[in-house]
């Protein structure tokens, strides 16, 4: 008997992470600096 | 202008060196894998968002703060951290038990606002006055004690003390009253309830 087969799509195209949230996280990394301080690394977040 | 075609490797590499837009194009070549994955396992769109956030955060973070060890592909090491992030939800949530309505049951079914509404305190306050008028047709003695016990609040020493009479007067006296009133509300055939 004859099988078909069919591609399984893995993605679903339309489920896509909102601009804001990219926005978000491109913004933050912006924001984010790292200091060493007597070999102590301090993270700095200036919004 | 960063040519699109550089390998993960190469962009984490300059990311770190601080060319912020190394991180924009790692993010827009892995957001549709991650964000599939995270909702495979959630099913929920807004938890997905944040998960997703997080798990970013936390892949901005770690390369800023050199912690990064470069084993094995970046895509890979995104995703297992996603997955622990999705693993941390779902432990959080079954510490916090969650209901979720559906078409056979709705949680506000077994959930309710004990505040009375408009038509309930319209009722409530019928009743009130129905029994106050019962409560006047009482022998001067019982309606004193089942004022201060049930109105005032007193206990039936408080009562004895105030009426002068022993406690188990008074309690005798509360007894009566009840008899009393539940006698004239069966021949008057008043019905108390909604």
């Amino acid at each position: 008997m004859q099988k078909n087969y069919s591609e399984k799509k893995f993605f679903n195209s339309s489920l896509q992470p909102k601009s804001e949230t990219i926005n978000f996280l491109i913004n933050y990394s912006k924001s984010l600096s790292i200091i060493e301080l007597n070999s102590k690394k301090l993270e700095i977040n200036l919004n | 202008m960063i040519n699109n075609k550089l390998s993960d490797s190469q962009l984490i590499s300059d990311y770190i060196k601080g060319n912020e837009f190394c991180l924009e194009i790692l993010i827009k070549r892995h957001k549709q894998k991650l964000y599939n994955f995270i909702y495979s396992k959630i099913q929920d769109r807004d938890l997905t968002e944040d998960v997703f956030q997080d798990t970013f955060i936390k892949v901005i973070r770690t390369l800023k703060l050199g912690n990064y060890n470069e084993e094995g592909k970046f895509v890979s090491w995104v995703m297992r951290i996603a997955h622990n992030l999705v693993i941390d939800h779902f432990r959080k949530n079954k510490r916090l038990q969650k209901f979720q309505s559906s078409e056979n049951f709705d949680i506000f079914s077994v959930l309710r606002d004990n505040t009375l509404g408009a038509e309930d305190t319209l009722i409530k306050n019928q009743i009130d006055n129905d029994v106050r008028d019962l409560i006047e047709l009482l022998p001067n003695d019982q309606k004193e004690v089942l004022i201060y016990r049930f109105y005032n609040d007193l206990s039936f020493k408080e009562i004895s003390y105030k009426t002068g009479v022993s406690i188990n007067t008074s309690l005798g006296r509360m007894r009566y009253a009840l008899i009393n009133l539940r006698s004239i509300i069966s021949k008057k055939n008043i019905s108390l309830t909604k």
